[in-house]
């Protein structure tokens, strides 16, 4: 059973048992434009709430990626490095940057969940 | 033609010529045999050119190599050999691909593409200066020492300031001398102001050079007329603020009306204020830096001073400082005693005062470039400096007076300095990008403005004319341009559409230069992208 | 004014299409007091092309250019002949004139020149990757040790006693700021015992080679050493020649080339415009600064090139970029590049040979002297010398006869002692027999 919330930042977070997967959202990739590059964190970086966690490029800008909730870095989907195209592909499934232990489930509760977020994004 | 997923030509020969599809120039029937049209020439790589010959006749001279410490190179280096005639043929087509203010108006703002008189390449040539070593004896570099003594009162008396460090390399480094002079004198002061205050419509080097010289950025808020928000920075002012960096005129080229009672502030708060010059182009032989209560700033000897922009360097920046920071200034220094000029080149020998926080390069900086900004100075003269403004002020508010009915001008009330601000918005709902207007003007003749910059305005497109157009050529600009705004906002969209068509090449493949990217050429690439 | 085209009568029109009664209306967002009237300016009025012409002309007659005299000076900037077509080449408009390449349509000549410049910089110094430029070698020297900070995440730089004191002193400036930089002792003539400071924090080795006093130094074993420790070496070579007739540093192990390319293409112009030449391994990419020219297509599949990796600059990254550069060395890089188009790899190796050829038959010369000895056993077209009195006297007394005799080493090391007597000569492919006779005897004469 996973659940996935969404952040202010357009990063999404999908928690299954404690350990939590991170990405960017659709309408993140899409605004971005060809992704040309990631930068990921390593591994056992310890992460907080709304730290920057990882880089994405395109051809002309570079964002930072925020950590949605605290944790520890469990993994990082290196095939971006190769393929980073696969943010723009499937920026909610194969796209993923990288897996969390979280440092206290109450970060992840308080995230928006996908009305909301679809809401704030109609909002923008 | 078909594409892999490394964007290159699948099924292309490896053969001394690249094959190259046929031009844009015409309809794709009229392609010709040889790949060239007319006077467009196609030009690989002058690595797919050479065939064993040599463009210079040098004695083979043999040596024992005993004395190379046990160094000597083993393997080829690679290098292509061509004759003079293969050598002096490739480059000049390759300049024939090139756009140049000597072609055409480049009306990209913030870039100060001015004419570049050719005095001032034959001055730097002169042999006394072009062939002169750095570390000859100074009795031998006097007329040397004296041409950059000139320079310094030039620029010391256009900017009303006491002191002036030559050695920056370029407009960037010279943020990063005064950002430097601000740390050793903070420290001199025993103080520690960890911030500096950027407004967020600087210049990328501004806060680039903060970062670099070890400060963090705090970021300051731009007003709906293009200006800084002077409460917003007052309010961030503290005891650990260093500096504001603040360009004036601005990035939106507009004039900052409160810079001195900006500066006050930032004075009584007891920061610096370095004033970012990219823009002093706008305001030379009309305004005084000083006056304004500057305590450090560079000057775009390639900018302001018209030394040529090279496509993309070399280029000097100077920076003038007030006296609460000129005796932090870099070695080398230059004074004056009973021998004549000297340069004092260790930080040991400074005179009494003088406490240089280290040294910005080798050397005593930009001296090709020096020659050729004193050259222009002093055809220019005071008075000339003063027109030069005052026209490129005029020039640019002509354009936006004349387009202002078409393109929207966010702050198109009130007059601009030497560069005129339009933003997208006329361009919302006519299917025509930003990007689509500005390489459309390609085809037109033009080079685009400065698109996207500054960042507080969406879709910004800055136009810098410069002092050196013609009203003709101005009008002529304006027809072009008003023209392309009308037919935009007709929906006409088909001279937009994947323009520019009649330039040497067609859009070029941003993404997959940078997923895969191609740094220097290599035997066969293209067998290897074909994997 | 004959650079201003606009005449009184535009200038009026363009008033009245504007509705400014004159062009201090244009001014008026600047407070008053601000504004500066011409008498605010002690400085002469304009003047035409043929008195600004005299006047540069009459400075210039009071230098004593490097082809004016017997010329032996080096020491970071070397008098090489460059072929009359680069300077030809360089001046035209559509070089000279144009701006940096953002838009790639109608500016793949300087992309193209700078990809070739890339691919050269990259075979001469052994390495994989270069950029398009830095402003020069010193500049260069503190952007390797300041990516090495980065790319290490440890502070501690050791900079070669035989690094030019220029350069190691560009180092401190900047890299003291994100780190800590230190400085071997100096050893004119033999290479410091540097692997022994190597330790678990250093960054970077720094080593130059051939060094300021034109040792070449084995760059292999510190490479090793460094790479033990978790530390980069960063080659810097001061004499890019050299790199035709002597292993490249990325032969030899190095992580990063920091080099001065003024000798191949550019003049001596007193210290400036030089062209910085940078270059790593492809692994160190995303952490090198500067401009990077890329190949790619355009939308008919025709081979083109763009400025590619920008999101590592300042326009985009803004503090956080890997450098704050902006302009390069581009016309710079365009001289180099053709210049090494016509030498080739036949012309650069006979270069390097004669340079080679013509310092051995010097040192020899100078070595047979009474009282002169020769310091560096291996150099490539510079070595030292040890006078019997202070070299910064003999250089002066030898410039009054006409002779540039070379480098004091107390110009570069004013407060070393053990520097006092030392003399860097420099040879190249423009000094004669006549030049080394007068140079000879001028110093029988002084010594």
């Amino acid at each position: 059973m996973s659940e996935v919330r969404y952040t202010d930042q357009h990063e999404w977070i999908r928690l299954e048992g404690d350990e939590a997967t991170v990405g960017i959202t659709k309408y993140a990739a899409e605004s971005l434009g060809d992704v040309v590059f990631v930068e990921l964190p390593p591994l056992a970086k310890t992460v907080t709430a709304g730290g920057e966690a990882a880089v994405v490029e395109s051809v002309k800008a570079a964002s930072d990626i925020y950590a949605p909730a605290g944790g520890t870095v469990t993994a990082a989907n290196s095939a971006l490095e190769k393929e980073p195209s696969k943010v723009n592909e499937d920026p909610e499934g194969a796209g993923w940057f990288f897996k969390l232990k979280l440092a206290d489930a109450g970060e992840f509760a308080k995230l928006m969940d996908a009305a909301a977020y679809a809401k704030f994004v109609e909002g923008l | 033609m078909t594409m892999n997923n490394q964007g290159r030509p699948t099924s292309v020969e490896t053969s001394r010529r690249a094959p190259i599809a046929p031009g844009t120039h015409t309809p794709e029937e009229l392609s010709t045999i040889s790949g060239d049209r007319g006077l467009d020439h196609e030009e690989a790589p002058i690595f797919e050119l050479g065939h064993g010959a040599t463009g210079v006749d040098l004695p083979d001279v043999q040596i024992s190599g005993d004395r190379l410490g046990g160094v000597r190179r083993k393997d080829a280096i690679g290098l292509p050999g061509l004759s003079e005639p293969e050598v002096i043929r490739h480059y000049v087509r390759l300049s024939r691909m090139n756009y140049a203010i000597d072609s055409g108006l480049y009306p990209l703002g913030s870039c100060t593409m001015k004419h570049n008189p050719r005095l001032n390449e034959k001055m730097a040539r002169l042999p006394g200066f072009g062939d002169l070593h750095p570390l000859a004896p100074q009795s031998t570099t006097q007329g040397a020492l004296e041409l950059i003594s000139q320079l310094m009162n030039w620029l010391t008396t256009l900017t009303g300031m006491p002191a002036v460090a030559m050695s920056p390399k370029a407009g960037a480094h010279g943020e990063l001398c005064g950002m430097l002079a601000i740390r050793a004198a903070l420290q001199a002061r025993g103080e520690h102001r960890p911030r500096v205050l950027v407004p967020e419509s600087a210049h990328g080097t501004n806060p680039a050079t903060a970062a670099f010289a070890g400060f963090t950025v705090d970021e300051v808020p731009a007003l709906p007329n293009g200006r800084v928000d002077s409460e917003a920075l007052k309010a961030k002012l503290g005891p650990d603020v260093a500096a504001i960096m603040l360009t004036n005129p601005n990035t939106c080229g507009l004039f900052e009306g409160e810079i001195i009672d900006i500066a006050k502030a930032v004075h009584d708060a007891g920061a610096y204020f370095y004033c970012d010059g990219a823009n002093f182009n706008a305001i030379a032989g009309k305004v005084r830096p000083g006056d304004l209560g500057v305590d450090a700033m560079h000057i775009n000897l390639h900018k302001t001073f018209s030394t040529p922009h090279g496509g993309g360097g070399p280029g000097a920046g100077p920076v003038v400082l007030s006296d609460r920071l000129a005796a932090y200034a870099p070695v080398p220094l230059l004074v004056a005693d009973a021998q004549g000029l000297r340069l004092i080149e260790d930080r040991d020998d400074a005179p009494d005062g003088a406490k240089p926080f280290g040294r910005m390069c080798a050397f005593h900086g930009q001296m090709g470039m020096f020659s050729r900004a004193l050259t222009y100075m002093l055809s220019h003269g005071r008075d000339g400096v003063r027109q030069a403004s005052e026209d490129a002020v005029l020039s640019a508010n002509y354009v936006l007076a004349s387009l202002k009915d078409v393109m929207s001008a966010p702050f198109g009330d009130g007059p601009c300095m030497h560069e005129a601000l339009f933003d997208d918005s006329f361009l919302h709902d006519t299917g025509v990008t930003t990007l689509d207007f500005a390489k459309a003007m390609i085809d037109e003749g033009y080079h685009p403005m400065t698109m996207y910059f500054p960042l507080v305005v969406h879709g910004a497109m800055l136009i810098e004319p410069t002092e050196s157009e013609s009203k003709d050529s101005l009008d002529r600009f304006i027809h072009v341009l008003h023209t392309l705004a009308t037919e935009a906002k007709a929906k006409r969209i088909e001279r937009f559409a994947g323009a520019p068509h009649l330039a040497p090449r067609r859009r070029l493949d941003e993404t997959a230069a940078a997923r895969k990217p191609v740094l220097r050429w290599k035997r066969e690439p293209l067998k290897e992208a074909a994997e | 004014m004959r650079y201003l085209p606009l005449t009184a009568d535009d200038r009026r029109a363009m008033l009245a299409k504007i509705g400014a009664p004159n062009v201090d209306a244009l001014f008026r967002d600047v407070p008053k007091s601000a504004m500066a009237g011409l008498s605010a300016f002690d400085l002469p009025d304009t003047q035409g092309e043929m008195e600004v012409e005299r006047a540069l002309t009459r400075l210039a007659a009071r230098n004593v250019a490097a082809g004016a005299a017997p010329f032996f000076c080096g020491a970071g900037a070397y008098k090489h002949h460059v072929p009359s077509a680069v300077d030809h080449l360089i001046q035209r408009s559509e070089f000279l004139t144009s701006y940096t390449p953002y838009q790639p349509e109608i500016a793949q000549g300087t992309l193209q020149y700078l990809f070739e410049f890339q691919t050269q910089v990259a075979l001469l110094t052994g390495m994989e990757v270069a950029n398009a430029s830095l402003y020069d070698g010193s500049t260069a020297t503190a952007e390797a040790v300041l990516m090495a900070q980065r790319i290490t995440k440890r502070g501690k730089a050791i900079l070669s006693g035989g690094l030019h004191p220029h350069y190691a002193e560009t180092v401190e400036t900047l890299a003291n700021l994100t780190g800590k930089v230190s400085r071997a002792p100096v050893t004119p003539g033999s290479a410091e015992d540097i692997i022994a400071l190597i330790d678990d924090e250093t960054a970077c080795v720094v080593v130059q080679s051939p060094d300021v006093f034109g040792l070449i130094r084995n760059l292999r074993p510190i490479a090793d050493a460094a790479h033990a420790k978790g530390a980069l070496l960063i080659a810097v070579v001061t004499e890019i020649v050299s790199l035709g007739l002597l292993e490249p540093p990325g032969a030899q192990g190095a992580d990063i080339v920091a080099a001065e390319g003024q000798s191949i293409g550019n003049g001596l112009n007193f210290g400036g415009p030089y062209v910085g030449l940078f270059a790593t391994q492809e692994k160190f990419l995303r952490q090198m600064p500067g401009r990077l020219t890329g190949e790619t297509v355009d939308a008919q599949g025709r081979r083109g090139y763009v400025l590619t990796l920008s999101t590592r600059e300042q326009h985009i990254r803004r503090e956080k970029a890997t450098s704050n550069i902006c302009t390069n060395s581009g016309l710079c890089c365009l001289a180099f590049t053709i210049h090494l188009s016509l030498l080739g790899e036949e012309g650069l190796t006979r270069l390097a040979r004669i340079n080679h050829a013509k310092a051995s038959a010097l040192a020899d010369r100078l070595a047979a002297l009474p009282g002169v000895e020769l310091v560096t056993s291996a150099f490539f077209n510079e070595f030292t010398v040890k006078l019997p009195k202070p070299a910064g006297a003999v250089v002066e007394a030898l410039a009054q006869k006409g002779v540039i005799a070379g480098v004091p080493a107390s110009r570069l090391l004013s407060r070393d002692r053990a520097c006092e007597n030392l003399l860097i000569v420099a040879a190249t492919e423009t000094n004669t027999d006549e030049d080394f006779d007068a140079l000879v005897s001028a110093l029988e004469e002084v010594l």
